[in-house]
């Protein structure tokens, strides 16, 4: 369903060009979920932001469900992440002046793809019942995150995208997010990317990928 | 359609959370249009005025032709014209005295009245009939009607004889009294005379002027403003200047505002991007949600912004009556352009404000990639083209002090003196704490100087706004005060009889004169007397003054001649005052010829005399002499010099044998308090507007502070974290803006007083004729700097408690969230 | 038009006065034409006229006119028309004041007209003061620079030669007139009844003038001859107040015969037709009230109105059945108070030129 091949980009960096990809090969089947690790500085992060259409590629090709991502100007961008993509951060990234409640809705509302009865249902598997009335700033990390991904699989993307989404969480937390994640894509049937420096986290899922200096090791 | 709906409401959510911000914001846009749309409403109020006055005197908009050497020509002269193909009409003017006061009688002839002579279908309301036949009708404005307590229909005695029925025209100015051409004639007793000729713009072929006048008319081009908007263009010019600061202190709040907003909404502008909202969208929806917030925040600025100017209208009026004369009806009466205008600034005001949050926000990359702080460097090149900046628009202001010689000039010079005093503002500060820093020891020291030149980029603009109006404030405080006491002094020397009366007609004075004589109380009998006429095409006033002890020991005189008082006497030299002497360019020495009904009268110029408070020029004359060549001139005026114990007695004894009331009998103390009176309303708006831009700037520097205090803690957090308790910090805080907007009103004092002196030394010679001492009034500018410093504790007040009371939890959360 | 209630043939221009200066409300002060002339002369039958005397002004009649209309033609054969007209209207009762308190108001009408051309100007004036007035010996109507002025051998049975002078911005008039013959009383001896309810006039024209002079349009100069027709008449009441307006025409006929003729509209649809013939001898002949007629043929609309421009005309009595056909259709006066005034020629049982005006419309 993802499949991104010879990705390479780089940035300009205190006067000389820096080389994060150097020909990526990836991909992601329906419903299969995938862990990419690396050191840090190996490109995970920038190979995720490029798929999410974040941030535009040098050269290679990312296709997703047939889409050519790399084509797509700004707008086309926006429409991939907004009908086709759910992103989960390690900030958390919610809207601070939102409650629970309007944070889990907004995507699939922009989406124009709110789906009542899996949102009743994402509510429930997440536990956020007692939640939704509740500001991000009075959750702890784990709820922030689990509202997060809430938010993200609310449209029912095809592909779920999450950048270090334990990074800010302990231990325990992190394997009772990680569990609800994993049990969420396996419901959709979604594709799951996600990025960890965590060889125990990404141990958890179908498949595992390490990029080293830019390319898949 | 909806996806926007939903992004609005995202957006909106934040003000939700942060109303204080959202208040700052409505209210900085709110007062910015209040203020501007309330001094536009003035200014139209004002305006609108003047065309009713316009369009009834056939003004300046009309050409005219005068006599060229005396006040009013025969009427054969109009028959001659309109005989030779000339379209004239005839007008006469003169002065009437009802009930003591005196009202300007025009007399018209409305079946000749050129039809753009706007008010001339109104002339026939009633009939024409009953307008032109004997007795005719008073044609008067309700206001006027209201002034003099009668009601339509009433017959008030005017110069001794009975006026025609007065009937009320709204269309009317105020103070002015329309009859037909020959009931004026009769009234003023000028039979057969006729003071000006309107000409209408129909293009018959006719005769030169020459081969019908002769040389006894003088053709008077139309201009494109009145009398009366020359003589008030300052007035507006300076409510307009009032209006402008206001509004730019006012977006000075907006910028702020949307600054923080838009810094604290950066991460849900991110993540909005990152699920899904296009980059054109987002802006789309921000620039939406902006003028939504610019419109309501309009809407109330504008309803704000009457009441502003209804509340400041009896003064403005009261300004412009005692300026200039000019009328201004009281109720304020807007047209919907104004409306809209307001609207329309607030939605620009607030894009301009918001431009350059709006050009970050379309700039914003979805990532967040960390940037080196690289502040100092661009600061310190902003700072160097900002000083340029500044140094070449004090070149500019030097410039036109140099070679400028208008009223606009003056505006500009008093502009780009505070354009480029604003813009070197924070070089200013950024030099004052490098200097600081360079004197500090303490580790905690160098930080708090340091600390505060990196705080001077997020201030810069609200202490502008704080320069500014400080200046402004210093600048009008000293202007007023000075003028305050020039025109105190001069006021005593002017009111230099004990008792004033005012006869109701000639004949009333006459007998009062002779009850006096025998009053032995009384020391001098002093009459006096005012005639209108006009020397190069303007209107000037001749005052005759009885050759008396009384006014050469005190009527001051600016510069004179050894014995000009007793050149008086013959009558053929006179006195003018510093408006005439400026306006035409006149000194000691100099001929004039004086239209008069009997025909030119030479005078030569041997003194000239401050006349504060009077549009018109005035020359002053020997009284026998004014008689002799205005005989018309009433004779009603009376000064008397009495025995201070016998004043009150005279008075009460003068209003009980001729039934005179207040208005006709005055002792000096009284004429004193109501002079006083008319010059404190005079500034009276000035004062009120001078308060509203201060008010505005400290909620400048409120909103300012409040904004840099929130994204100042990552840089306090440390300090925290290395053992300063929250107090301490909070004092270091107080102390920093306490010091910056110090540093800030001292150099306002300065620049201040440079504004007062291009007030008194350029603005006011060029606006009112007359050039005052400077004086500085040290006690006044510490009051001032007292308010300054003032505001800016209360200013700062809010967000430093803010700090002290900071959970630490708060100051920790700084660390984890930095990235 | 609002008041075509108490219009009359010219004296409407007089209410006109009241209107131009004042708007509706004032009209209705002293416009009241057709209605009550208490505190003014009456005008009655048996007159006898007496010259200078009677071609000077009557202030103790409401209203008056000195009416000058001339058909003319160039070198090269073109047709013109000039209108000179100068109206006196008193506001009150009492005979002329000393000054401004005169209470005479005088209105001055002037116009040209070509194939192709029509202009006109009009001018207001009070009596008392010298801008406008009119003086029987030496013969002198004036308004502003607009001037009717009896020349050196002046004849008062006459009126003639007079000289005429009208200039506005776009066009100006001057010609001189001279009569052979004498002036002629209209009516029954210059009574002029309007209705059969005592409405009436003093009236006497002279038809016979021979003009010569020059216009000019648009700084045009054309050199002019033709004939000319002066109309004087005044009255205190002269309409009554159910007429609504007025189809006047003055013909010259072959041999230098004449016909002056008028139709006055009513309110409910009738109409009355009076005239006089007049014969080269100077003898004027009332026509017949009935078995004569009038009938508007083609229109023309100026603005929002529909002028009858094209007429027939029968006098079976007379032997006279003529069409007659404007120079311009589009010789309207838009004065203060507005009407058709213009040039026509006709032909049929007989061909010649005239004036024709149309109040009421």
């Amino acid at each position: 369903m993802l499949r991104v091949t010879g990705l390479t980009k780089s940035y300009r960096s205190a006067g000389e060009d820096v080389a994060v990809l150097r020909g990526v090969d990836l991909t992601v089947a329906t419903g299969e979920s995938v862990a990419l690790s690396g050191e840090s500085g190996s490109g995970k992060s920038t190979l995720l932001h490029l798929i999410a259409g974040l941030d535009a590629a040098d050269s290679g090709e990312i296709a997703l469900a047939g889409l050519l991502v790399s084509g797509l100007n700004d707008a086309g961008r926006a429409e991939l992440r907004r009908d086709r993509l759910g992103l989960v951060f390690q900030q958390f990234n919610l809207i601070p002046s939102l409650t629970v409640a309007d944070n889990l809705v907004f995507q699939s509302r922009i989406a124009g793809r709110h789906d009542a009865a899996w949102h009743d249902e994402l509510i429930e598997r997440l536990g956020l019942k007692n939640l939704l009335k509740r500001y991000p700033e009075q959750l702890s990390g784990g709820q922030q995150q689990r509202v997060a991904i809430g938010r993200a699989l609310a449209p029912k993307p095809l592909l779920l995208l999450a950048d270090e989404p334990t990074g800010n969480l302990d231990e325990d937390t992190a394997d009772e997010v990680l569990h609800l994640a994993r049990d969420l894509v396996v419901r959709t049937g979604c594709g799951f990317l996600m990025v960890t420096h965590s060889a125990r986290l990404a141990a958890t899922l179908d498949r595992q990928v390490t990029l080293h200096a830019g390319v898949v090791a | 359609m909806r996806r926007p709906l939903w992004i609005l409401a995202v957006l909106l959510s934040h003000w939700r959370r942060h109303p204080m911000q959202l208040a700052t914001l409505l209210i900085g846009l709110i007062s910015a249009t209040a203020l501007w749309s309330g001094v536009q409403a003035l200014n139209q109020q004002a305006r609108f005025a003047y065309d009713r006055a316009a369009a009834t005197f056939g003004g300046a908009r009309t050409a005219v032709l005068v006599g060229k050497d005396s006040a009013t020509f025969p009427q054969q002269l109009f028959v001659d014209l309109r005989r030779a193909g000339w379209p004239v009409s005839p007008m006469l003017e003169g002065r009437v005295q009802i009930d003591g006061r005196s009202f300007r009688l025009l007399g018209v002839e409305p079946v000749t009245l050129p039809s753009e002579v706007g008010n001339a279908p109104a002339v026939g309301r009633g009939s024409l009939q009953s307008f032109v036949t004997p007795p005719g009708e008073v044609l008067v404005a309700p206001e006027t009607l209201r002034d003099l307590g009668l009601k339509d229909g009433d017959r008030p005695q005017a110069n001794g004889l009975t006026l025609p029925p007065l009937r009320v025209q709204a269309e009317l100015a105020p103070g002015a009294l329309i009859v037909d051409i020959g009931i004026a004639q009769d009234i003023l007793k000028l039979p057969g005379q006729l003071s000006r000729l309107l000409v209408g713009k129909s293009k018959a072929p006719h005769a030169t002027l020459e081969s019908v006048a002769g040389d006894k008319l003088r053709l008077v081009e139309p201009s494109a403003e009145s009398d009366l908007e020359r003589l008030t263009d300052s007035f507006h010019l300076n409510l307009t200047a009032f209006g402008l600061l206001s509004f730019f202190v006012g977006l000075f709040i907006v910028n702020s505002a949307i600054g923080l907003a838009f810094e604290q909404r950066l991460p849900m502008l991110r993540t909005l991007r990152a699920c899904g909202v296009s980059a054109r969208m987002l802006n789309t929806v921000l620039v939406i949600e902006l003028v939504s917030l610019a419109l309501v925040a309009g809407l109330i600025g504008l309803v704000c912004g009457y009441f502003i100017a209804a509340a400041l209208l009896p003064d403005v009026a009261a300004s412009l009556r005692g300026l200039y004369g000019a009328q201004i009806p009281g109720q304020l009466s807007l047209k919907p352009v104004w409306w809209f205008a307001g609207i329309a600034i607030s939605i620009l005001g607030a894009l301009a404000a918001a431009a350059a949050s709006l050009a970050k926000a379309i700039r914003m990359p979805v990532l967040a990639t960390a940037q080196p702080q690289a502040w100092q460097q661009a600061q310190r090149r902003w700072l160097m083209l900002q000083s340029v900046a500044a140094l070449a628009v004090f070149a500019v202001a030097a410039a036109l002090v140099q070679f400028g010689d208008s009223l606009i000039a003056g505006f500009a010079v008093l502009a780009a003196l505070m354009l480029g005093a604003a813009l070197i503002l924070p070089m200013i500060l950024q030099i004052a704490l490098a200097l600081g820093q360079r004197s500090a020891r303490a580790p905690v020291g160098i930080w708090f100087w340091a600390d505060s030149r990196q705080q001077l980029s997020g201030l810069s603009l609200a202490l502008m706004a704080l320069l500014l109006a400080l200046a402004v404030n210093v600048g009008v405080g000293t202007m007023v005060e000075s003028f305050s006491r020039t025109f105190l002094v001069w006021l005593d020397g002017r009111l230099a009889a004990d008792v004033y009366i005012s006869a109701a007609s000639d004949q009333q004075a006459k007998e009062i004169k002779a009850w006096l004589r025998d009053r032995p109380e009384v020391q001098a009998i002093l009459p006096g007397g005012r005639a209108d006429t006009q020397l190069g095409g303007t209107p000037i006033e001749v005052l005759g003054l009885p050759d008396h002890a009384t006014y050469r020991d005190n009527w001051p005189l600016l510069e004179s001649t050894a014995n000009a008082w007793i050149r008086l006497r013959p009558g053929d030299a006179g006195l003018i005052s510093e408006q005439l002497s400026r306006r035409m360019k006149l000194a000691i020495g100099d001929h004039i010829e004086v239209p008069a009904p009997g025909g030119s009268w030479p005078l030569e110029i041997v003194g000239i005399y401050a006349d504060y408070g009077n549009p018109k020029g005035q020359i002053a004359v020997n009284f026998a002499a004014l008689t002799r060549h205005f005989p018309q001139t009433p004779l009603t005026r009376i000064g008397l010099r009495v025995a201070p114990d016998h004043i009150a007695p005279l008075i009460t004894a003068l209003q009980e044998k001729f039934g005179l009331d207040d208005r006709n009998v005055a002792d000096q103390a009284t004429m004193k308090r109501e002079s006083k009176r008319v010059f404190n309303r005079t500034f009276s708006v000035t004062a009120a507007l001078n308060a509203f831009t201060l008010g505005v700037a400290g909620i400048a520097l409120l909103t300012s502070l409040l904004t840099l205090a929130n994204s100042r803690l990552p840089q306090l957090a440390p300090l925290w974290a290395i053992g300063l308790t929250r107090r301490r910090l909070a004092a270091l805080e107080l102390l920093k803006t306490m010091a910056v907007a110090l540093i800030t009103a001292l150099f306002a004092l300065p620049l201040g007083l440079l504004v007062a002196w291009c007030l008194l030394a350029i603005v006011n010679v060029k606006a009112f004729g007359w050039r005052l001492p400077f004086h500085v009034f040290p006690l006044q500018l510490i009051e001032l700097l007292a308010v300054a410093m003032a505001a800016a504790l209360c200013a700062a007040a809010l967000p430093v408690a803010r700090l002290a009371r900071m959970q630490p939890a708060t100051l920790i959360r700084t660390f984890a969230n930095e990235r | 038009m609002s008041v075509s209630g108490t219009i009359t043939r010219r004296a409407f221009a007089g209410g006109a006065m009241a209107l131009a200066l004042g708007g509706k409300s004032f009209a209705q002060g002293f416009a009241g034409l057709g209605e009550s002339a208490e505190g003014f002369a009456a005008v009655t039958p048996g007159k006898p006229f007496t010259f200078p005397a009677d071609q000077g002004p009557h202030p103790e009649f409401r209203i008056e006119w000195w009416y000058v209309t001339a058909n003319l033609s160039d070198a090269g054969g073109a047709a013109y028309g000039a209108q000179w007209t100068l109206f006196r209207q008193a506001m009150k009762p009492g005979g002329p004041s000393e000054g401004w308190a005169n209470q005479q108001l005088w209105m001055g009408h002037a116009a040209v007209t070509s194939a192709g051309t029509h202009r006109f100007s009009e001018t207001f004036a009070r009596g008392g003061v010298g801008q406008a007035g009119v003086e029987a010996a030496p013969f002198r109507a004036w308004i502003d620079a607009w001037e009717l002025r009896g020349l050196d051998a002046f004849d008062p049975q006459r009126i003639a030669p007079l000289e005429l002078k009208a200039s506005a911005a776009d066009f100006s008039t001057t010609l001189r007139l001279d009569a052979e013959r004498a002036l002629v009383l209209q009516g029954d001896h210059g009574y002029s009844r309007k209705s059969d309810r005592g409405q009436a006039s003093y009236y006497y024209s002279q038809p016979f003038y021979k003009a010569s002079g020059r216009i000019v349009i648009d700084d045009k100069p054309v050199d002019v001859t033709g004939t000319a027709w002066m109309d004087r008449e005044w009255s205190s009441q002269p309409l009554a107040a159910d007429q609504t307006g007025w189809d006047w025409f003055s013909l010259h006929l072959p041999g230098d015969e004449k016909l002056m003729l008028y139709r006055l509209r009513q309110k409910d649809g009738h109409e009355n037709l009076f005239g006089n013939w007049i014969t080269p001898d100077g003898r004027s002949a009332e026509i017949a009230a009935s078995g004569n007629s009038i009938t508007p043929m083609a229109t023309t609309e100026i603005g929002h109105r529909k002028l009858p421009t094209s007429w027939r005309v029968t006098l079976p009595a007379r032997g006279l059945a003529i069409e007659t056909t404007p120079l311009n259709p589009k010789a309207w006066m838009g004065t203060s108070f507005p009407y058709w005034e213009g040039p026509i020629r006709f032909s049929g049982s007989h061909a010649g030129n005239g004036y024709l005006e149309m109040t009421g419309y």
